[in-house]
């Protein structure tokens, strides 16, 4: 864990999203622009969100409910956020706190989180339903035109994801109270040794995964300027994918946001390439399915060669 | 849809009307998927994409992107709000109209009706339910006496209609949204009631069984349907657009009738397990678009200027003209 020597472990989740951004770009040209870039990359700003969120709770467990909860932010900010705007912050900032709730509650009475997330992700799926019985509302002016943003240098997808994977990174792995969340994962009772509430940290967690959440269903409804009770369903399966192929681990704390953003980056180029390669889209599921593992498959042999040194 | 694509494109393709007509589907009925691919097509370089859309609205973005990119954007049968986008599609509320009528004509004293509706919170659920209460109140001896969701499935309708059956009373003819009916003359054929006249749609396996109760007992029936060949009508308008033709942003495509006299030569044309389809030519589409220019034109106002929306196409560099 120095900061000197980058063992090929971590680095493995670059090495595969550029290896795949070479072969897209060598089959497609035209991704290798200003524009190409953007639309190749857009639509993965709230999977990169949401699989921060899903990283938060993966120091030790893992959140089954991240699809429902974005489709249900989305639903709110395309409906209450556009109408009443007041209100509409006032219910993200409730569910944010819903999230924080659960995280202690889940502590509390050391309940499994991945039963507590499945059970949360029926009733947000319910409210969503209720909020939005069809797909339909529309974007905030001020998101639309964030979500479209031209900036100089970069487009706004690869400024978004290099901003996230930076933030993600800060708070996670250099802040103070990065450390001690992560250390919920590595040791929690020696977290709590160290003088530490646990279900505050627990709370903390889970609302801090709230607020990823909620931004990926902020900039999901930028980007498809409207939404449905189940627009994000695929977030929660892309999200555990994401987190996984960064280099991140269901326990111990051993997490890497810069990974996982770059994994959430590396699952949706897996599918533009696949279509580059007109393959039918019957097959993408599965193709992703391939990469995870067989980036998996390349993890096992460099953990194995780390542990021989 | 994918064989009426694949059957007409191909000679235009090869006559070289057009460069390349290649089909793209998405695993499973998701916007958000729909949206990655329309940003693929950009990126592929395509001048036109003709979509069935998953969502009116959720594609908008991706939509926005292409028509900013360039690219022209034709949306059929599932068509997208964006206004840069063309709209090509049946006329929902027409095919509601037409059951009523049908209905009143079959049943001149009056009827017992069961509607059977489509899914829910879809526009086209709602246009043809509209259809259904504008024309009824025309019919002032014509009833709906109940009405059950379907999800235009067969299993869910026969499940629907069969549970409502029991507290029904008798019951003259079945409105449906196509796709329905087989799994409704299930339901009544269980509960051992008389059948009712129920509007086929254009899947063999209705047309099938419709065929063998003519020759049983003399059954008589009409079938409406929106059939497949609309992909075709999209892909005519996207070539006309490209060839610098100033056409409609929407279009409405007439809906495809078999009536009994015809039901056993349509019957014998369409292949078990598929749907009995129209075909639309190139011709048939510039006739339609020739019309919906015609009521455009009636009904602006000869002072305004026409469709300033209309976005002039730049790139029509892949199309070869005959």
């Amino acid at each position: 864990m120095t900061r000197h020597s980058i063992s090929p472990r971590k680095l493995l989740p670059l090495i595969s999203f550029s290896v795949l951004l070479i072969a897209t770009f060598a089959l497609q040209e035209r991704a290798m622009s200003y524009l190409g870039l953007n639309l190749l990359f857009n639509l993965t700003i709230p999977i990169a969100l949401a699989t921060i969120g899903q990283l938060l709770i993966m120091v030790n467990d893992i959140d089954l409910s991240v699809g429902a909860f974005v489709s249900l932010v989305a639903c709110i900010v395309s409906t209450l956020l556009v109408q009443h705007p007041w209100l509409g912050w006032l219910a993200l900032a409730g569910l944010v706190l819903a999230y924080a709730a659960l995280g202690a509650l889940i502590h509390r009475f050391e309940l499994p989180a991945i039963v507590v997330t499945l059970g949360m992700s029926f009733i947000w799926g319910g409210l969503a339903l209720v909020i939005m019985p069809a797909p339909g509302g529309t974007s905030p002016e001020w998101l639309r035109a964030l979500m479209t943003v031209k900036p100089p240098l970069a487009p706004m997808a690869v400024v978004a994801a290099l901003l996230i994977a930076a933030a993600a990174h800060l708070l996670i792995m250099r802040s103070g109270i990065g450390t001690v969340l992560r250390g919920l994962g590595g040791n929690s009772r020696s977290v709590a040794r160290a003088g530490w509430r646990l279900s505050g940290l627990y709370a903390l967690t889970y609302g801090l995964a709230g607020v990823f959440g909620v931004l990926a269903g902020l900039t999901l409804v930028g980007l498809y300027t409207s939404s449905g009770a189940s627009v994000a369903s695929s977030y929660t399966l892309l999200s555990i994918a994401g987190v996984i192929l960064g280099g991140g681990e269901f326990i111990g704390g051993r997490v890497s946001p810069i990974g996982a953003v770059l994994g959430a980056l590396t699952l949706s180029l897996a599918g533009s390439l696949l279509a580059f390669m007109h393959i039918s889209p019957d097959w993408q599921i599965g193709a992703q399915g391939a990469v995870l593992i067989l980036v998996l498959a390349a993890r096992l042999l460099f953990t194995r060669r780390e542990a021989l040194i | 849809m994918l064989a009426a694509w694949q059957a007409q494109t191909a000679p235009a393709v090869k006559t070289g009307v057009v460069a390349a007509a290649d089909a793209f589907t998405i695993g499973e009925n998701q916007p958000t998927d729909q949206a990655a691919q329309i940003q693929n097509l950009i990126l592929q370089g395509y001048d036109a994409i003709v979509i069935d859309a998953a969502s009116t609205t959720a594609l908008n973005g991706a939509v926005q992107e292409a028509c900013d990119a360039g690219v022209v954007v034709v949306s059929f049968d599932g068509i997208v709000t964006a206004p840069c986008a063309w709209k090509i599609v049946n006329d929902f509320h027409e095919w509601g109209r037409e059951q009523v009528d049908y209905m009143a004509k079959r049943f001149p004293d009056g009827a017992n009706l069961l509607e059977v509706r489509g899914l829910p919170g879809t526009f086209v659920d709602d246009d043809l339910h509209q259809g259904i209460v504008d024309e009824l109140k025309h019919y002032p001896k014509l009833h709906i006496v109940s009405s059950v969701e379907g999800d235009w499935a067969q299993d869910v309708t026969q499940q629907a209609v069969a549970g409502v059956l029991p507290s029904l009373p008798h019951i003259d003819g079945v409105l449906n949204q196509g796709g329905e009916a087989y799994g409704v003359a299930q339901a009544f054929r269980a509960s051992q009631r008389e059948m009712p006249v129920i509007i086929f749609s254009n899947a063999q396996d209705e047309l099938a069984w419709w065929a063998e109760q003519h020759r049983k007992n003399g059954y008589q029936s009409i079938a409406i349907s929106n059939a497949p060949g609309i992909a075709m009508v999209a892909f005519w308008v996207a070539q006309r657009i490209l060839a610098g033709e100033d056409v409609p942003k929407h279009l409405t495509v007439p809906l495809y009738h078999i009536r009994q006299d015809e039901l056993s030569e349509v019957l014998a044309h369409t292949p078990k397990g598929s749907v009995a389809d129209q075909i639309f030519t190139r011709a048939d589409v510039e006739r339609l678009i020739q019309q919906a220019r015609d009521t455009q034109a009636a009904s602006t106002q000869p002072n305004t200027a026409p469709a300033t929306d209309q976005a002039k196409n730049p790139s029509a560099a892949q199309e070869i003209q005959p």
